[in-house]
């Protein structure tokens, strides 16, 4: 395997309410390497998001330290891609102008940068929406044009916090499908937070199961041979019995 | 299974976006819920203008009630001998400038204040407390300050635009979604490009708000103002006319005024239009 680029070392993170203190994450220990496709597999509530947020750089930790790359993290990590569970598209700029957006903060000119995002927006399968507002489109498709706003900043590692929980099951074969498609031979990095066993499998090269408070309760690599089709996969006998040992995980975190 | 399996270059399959069909539609469908509207608002008028004349003489004292006739009667001796225009000029100016002095303060110290939650919580108590006075008291003092002249209407109508575009800014801008600032300090984006790219917009629609809301008001302190204390403009024009017993010239201003706050709340709603093409439907209407 090759370095690592994220590297967390006894990570805390509490949340302060009037005088109560909600431990979001208590001592995570974590290491992605470089060029993988890690899944971070829990029950809502276990501090998954927060371990975003906290890779992403947009909260401190309480305690612990994370480092980017061999250095320790300060302020939001720009060289990482953030789609989070919800639209986070300016409802006020057409798909175009979403989508160039990271390179036009950059102070790119606008030729290149229009030029960048008219590829991405035809790789997602948006062309012909470039126009079009968020509103106007479908869930589906803001996905999509997230994806290609995203890619647009051409982030080394890609952090997802369940890009496809609210899609329908066919969107949502076809939107890992191209997820995949966009990873595989790039190097690049992804981190993706998932409560659903069946997409973890489908997705990952290691899958960690998280417990209450961010507790790793299993490592699990997964040596699935790819590209791995969604319908044949499910009847593998290895593949069953990965799904049996995760789902097993997750009940014992729930004790 | 789409893309792993069979290998698709470029473009993905295209999404189940809404079909898109011209539709062909007669011009029934197509102005025909207008044109009723209109149908009925003018019909709406006539019948009234025309119950009011009747009524008026024969039923109802015209000393108290006026008629449309003795109204068109005077505004045509207005015309012709200028003092509608010379007295509409200087309210429209008084209305035009407090307006703009109140909604450019307003909106500037709004982002201002706004911005820094801790300032704006310690402020809050005191702007309510001064938004909460009713701004005809301040009249008397403006005029104490400001005599009698155009600076006094203008700064009335400027106080009460002020206080609604400020606050309506200011909701807007405490309501942009911490989510898509986030999203800005991920791609390396400065506190100027959060101000401008992301709150600024954001905040759009409580500034427009405040405009529309508060363009009524502009004429509410300009009228007050003259009704105080003037020699000029539409106000004075009304206290004027009712000192006289004169009831069509009172209705004749009123007229004018309502034609006056039409035009402008026209214009607003054009220019609210215009900047929130990418609102959600349903918060159009």
């Amino acid at each position: 395997m090759s370095a690592a680029v994220i590297e967390v070392q006894g990570l805390s993170k509490h949340f302060r309410k009037d005088d109560e203190e909600l431990i979001a994450l208590r001592g995570v220990d974590l290491t992605v390497e470089q060029g993988s496709f890690l899944v971070l597999l829990g029950r809502s509530g276990c501090g998954k998001s927060t371990l975003l947020n906290l890779l992403a750089g947009l909260t401190p930790p309480t305690s612990g330290q994370i480092t980017y790359g061999g250095k320790p993290m300060r302020g939001p990590n720009t060289q990482v891609g953030y789609l989070t569970q919800h639209d986070t598209l300016m409802p006020w700029r057409d798909v175009a102008r979403n989508v160039q957006m990271p390179r036009e903060l950059r102070g790119e000119s606008k030729k290149e940068r229009a030029a960048v995002a008219a590829e991405l927006i035809k790789l997602v399968g948006l062309d012909g929406f470039e126009r079009h507002y968020p509103r106007e489109l479908s869930g589906g498709m803001r996905r999509r044009a997230s994806l290609a706003r995203m890619l647009c900043a051409d982030p080394e590692t890609l952090l997802l916090d369940e890009p496809f929980g609210a899609l329908d099951a066919q969107l949502r074969t076809e939107l890992q499908g191209e997820l995949l498609r966009l990873w595989s031979g790039s190097g690049r990095t992804v981190v993706f937070v998932t409560h659903d066993i069946e997409e973890a499998l489908i997705l990952a090269d290691r899958v960690v199961v998280l417990g209450p408070v961010g507790t790793i309760l299993l490592d699990q690599s997964v040596d699935l041979p790819r590209p791995r089709d969604p319908d044949d996969i499910r009847v593998d006998p290895h593949f069953v019995e990965l799904h049996r040992r995760l789902s097993a995980a997750l009940k014992e975190g729930a004790r | 299974m789409s893309a792993t399996t069979t290998p698709q270059v470029g473009s993905a399959t295209r999404p189940a976006g809404p079909l898109r069909e011209t539709s062909r539609r007669t011009w029934r469908q197509r102005h025909g819920r207008k044109t009723l509207i209109w149908g009925w608002r003018i019909g709406l008028l006539v019948v009234l203008l025309v119950v009011w004349q009747a009524l008026s003489g024969p039923v109802l004292d015209p000393q108290f009630v006026s008629s449309p006739n003795g109204i068109a009667t005077r505004l045509g001796d207005w015309v012709a001998d200028g003092t509608l225009w010379s007295n509409t000029w200087i309210t429209v100016q008084e209305i035009v400038l407090g307006f703009l002095v109140g909604a450019l303060s307003g909106a500037a110290l709004a982002y201002l204040i706004a911005s820094v939650r801790v300032v704006w919580d310690i402020l809050d108590p005191f702007l309510m407390a001064l938004y909460a006075i009713p701004k005809v008291a301040l009249a008397p003092l403006f005029i104490v300050w400001f005599g009698i002249g155009t600076d006094m209407k203008v700064l009335l109508a400027a106080v009460t635009v002020f206080f609604l575009v400020f606050l309506n800014t200011a909701a807007g801008v405490h309501e942009v979604d911490r989510a898509l600032v986030d999203a800005v300090r991920l791609m390396n984006g400065t506190r100027r490009d959060i101000a401008f790219k992301v709150v600024l917009p954001a905040s759009m629609t409580g500034l427009l708000t405040g405009l529309r809301v508060s363009i009524p008001y502009a004429l509410i302190g300009a009228v007050i103002g003259e009704l105080v204390a003037s020699n000029r403009g539409l106000g004075y024009l009304i206290s004027d006319s009712s000192a006289k017993f004169d009831t069509d010239g009172v209705f004749a201003t009123l007229v004018v005024l309502s034609v006056i706050a039409a035009v402008l709340n026209a214009i607003v709603n054009l220019l609210g239009k215009r900047a929130n093409r990418w609102k959600p439907l349903d918060a159009e209407a």
